[in-house]
């Protein structure tokens, strides 16, 4: 009789709705509505290379001593630099990343002695060809500008 | 007597993969069939071989460190682990108590991120679709954690020569006690959906038999020899990185069908929530940093050790010539040795319980081409 009942009155079906229903509220939605609702990804972020410069003088915090290039297993840096002849220091002229063989393993980032190379939390990284994804210096100071699509 | 024709022959030979999507990646299964029961099979793999161990020959012994974590690449911190305790070894260092309290955390997080995926697609291949969508959830919990503390969320490169990289941020603590809260229910949650479950169970019961002995001849570790009977785990038989300290159990079964290593899996991740609970109570201070020289060169000699990641017993024997490269870099890895107990676990059984089989190994065939 009570079975009856329930089958009449599709008490299975208002069973299944409910735990549908509760599922709905707002704190058990986990999908994220990717492109105009970015992800925030974690301060530790290992994603684009970027090279910091100073920011009251604008000049750039590396001081060419390499030590990326030679700490990188993929060996996809490369720095040069020229002596100038008044500070007797190197200046650094041209940096060469290849993000296309990067695997973002944070070694370079650790090989720098003055936090000028950092790996940054940019994550969009895709390009239209194989070029695009060799970063000269000037990229690589200014970090890549992804589109930004409204929500 | 009749003539043979072409319809007598019941014998088909029939090719599995390489992009089956219950293959679990690239392993290509040639199966020899007699109607729908499989009367032998033969496992092609190599696809994503990749010469890690190559590789290893060519990189200095810090450098090499981001390449093993691409070998399992779900449990990539399991094999960055088991590398850095192998060049400690060799160097004659040990990681302080507090780096080893901090990658005990992040091992067993590992090992549940691990069996989670694997519950997911195992549950998927037979046909179960909706777990996969917990676990996912859940994983992602565990990855949050990762990202937080290292940078990136599944090649990780977590741990460096001699203890950590990175201190702990701000929260980590909170976040890992948060995860256990919320964790431990939801494996109750798997358990009321697959269980008890009658198809589930009809699918897994006396399948793919493997005993203890057949185990042992065949050198398979982890959960599948567990679900066999024989209490062999490498944290309590021969621990590392301070695993003696806490108190946990081995999970074992009897029958070694895919059922029990099933349950054998889910009884493990209670006890990997088991021992983050008492890690994460109790992390002592100090370095996280042993002495490490800047330039890593170990002595002449060479070094195997082994420890327990998600799918068994991962080795790492590495011969050191006294130059900044290592010699020979061997990985022993557990999907590889695991998937040769196919075949027998095969023989005789149905088409279908092919899937279930290969879901069961829990392999990865980054791990097993390398």
């Amino acid at each position: 009789m009570r079975k009856l009942l329930r089958t009449i009155f599709l008490m299975d079906l208002f069973q299944g709705l409910w735990v549908t229903f509760r599922s709905q509220h707002t704190k058990n939605i986990y999908t994220e509505q990717y492109p105009a609702e970015r992800p925030q990804v974690a301060e530790r972020y290992r994603g684009a290379p970027r090279l910091n410069s100073n920011p009251e003088t604008g000049e750039t915090l590396c001081i060419s001593c390499d030590l990326c290039a030679i700490a990188c297993p993929e060996q996809l840096i490369v720095v040069t630099s020229e002596r100038n002849p008044e500070t007797r220091r190197k200046d650094l002229t041209e940096f060469t990343y290849d993000v296309s063989r990067c695997m973002f393993c944070g070694l370079c980032e650790d090989a720098c002695p003055v936090d000028a190379l950092e790996l940054t939390q940019d994550f969009e990284l895709a390009q239209y060809n194989r070029e695009g994804l060799i970063w000269d210096r000037q990229m690589l100071e200014e970090g890549p500008k992804p589109t930004q699509y409204r929500s | 007597m009749a003539t043979q024709t072409f319809l007598d022959a019941n014998e088909l030979v029939l090719n599995m993969g390489p992009q089956h999507p219950s293959t679990h990646g690239v392993l290509r299964v040639i199966l020899k069939l007699d109607g729908e029961t499989v009367t032998g099979t033969d496992c092609v793999i190599g696809y994503l071989h990749r010469g890690v161990e190559k590789i290893g020959e060519n990189r200095t012994y810090a450098m090499f460190a981001p390449y093993v974590d691409r070998m399992d690449y779900v449990a990539s911190i399991s094999n960055g682990l088991g590398y850095c305790l192998a060049v400690e070894k060799l160097m004659g260092l040990e990681a302080p108590p507090r780096a080893a309290a901090v990658r005990v955390i992040l091992t067993e997080l590992n090992r549940i991120a691990s069996h989670l995926i694997w519950l997911g697609t195992h549950a998927l291949d037979i046909g179960a679709i909706t777990p996969l969508f917990y676990t996912m959830r859940e994983r992602e919990e565990a990855l949050k954690i990762f990202e937080n503390y290292c940078g990136a969320r599944l090649t990780t490169h977590a741990f460096r020569i001699g203890g950590l990289q990175y201190e702990t941020y701000d929260g980590f603590e909170e976040q890992v006690k948060k995860f256990c809260d919320d964790f431990e229910p939801r494996v109750d949650e798997y358990e009321t959906l697959l269980t008890s479950n009658r198809i589930w169970v009809d699918r897994l019961k006396g399948i793919g038999i493997l005993n203890a002995d057949d185990c042992k001849q065949y050198g398979v570790t982890g959960p599948m020899l567990r679900a066999a009977g024989v209490k062999w785990d490498i944290r309590k038989a021969l621990p590392y990185s301070g695993y003696e300290q806490y108190d946990f159990e081995i999970p074992t079964c009897e029958s070694g069908d895919t059922y029990d290593r099933y349950i054998v899996r889910m009884l493990e991740m209670r006890q990997s929530v088991r021992i983050i609970r008492q890690a994460v109570a109790a992390i002592p201070e100090g370095a996280i940093m042993a002495k490490v020289p800047k330039v890593i060169k170990p002595p002449m000699g060479e070094v195997y050790v082994s420890i327990e990641s998600p799918k068994g017993e991962l080795g790492y024997y590495i011969v050191s010539d006294g130059t900044l490269q290592p010699y020979r870099v061997r990985v022993r890895p557990p999907s590889f040795v695991n998937l040769q107990s196919l075949d027998k676990m095969a023989k005789g059984g149905l088409i279908a319980d092919i899937v279930a089989i290969i879901g069961t190994i829990d392999i990865v065939l980054g791990e097993v081409d390398r």
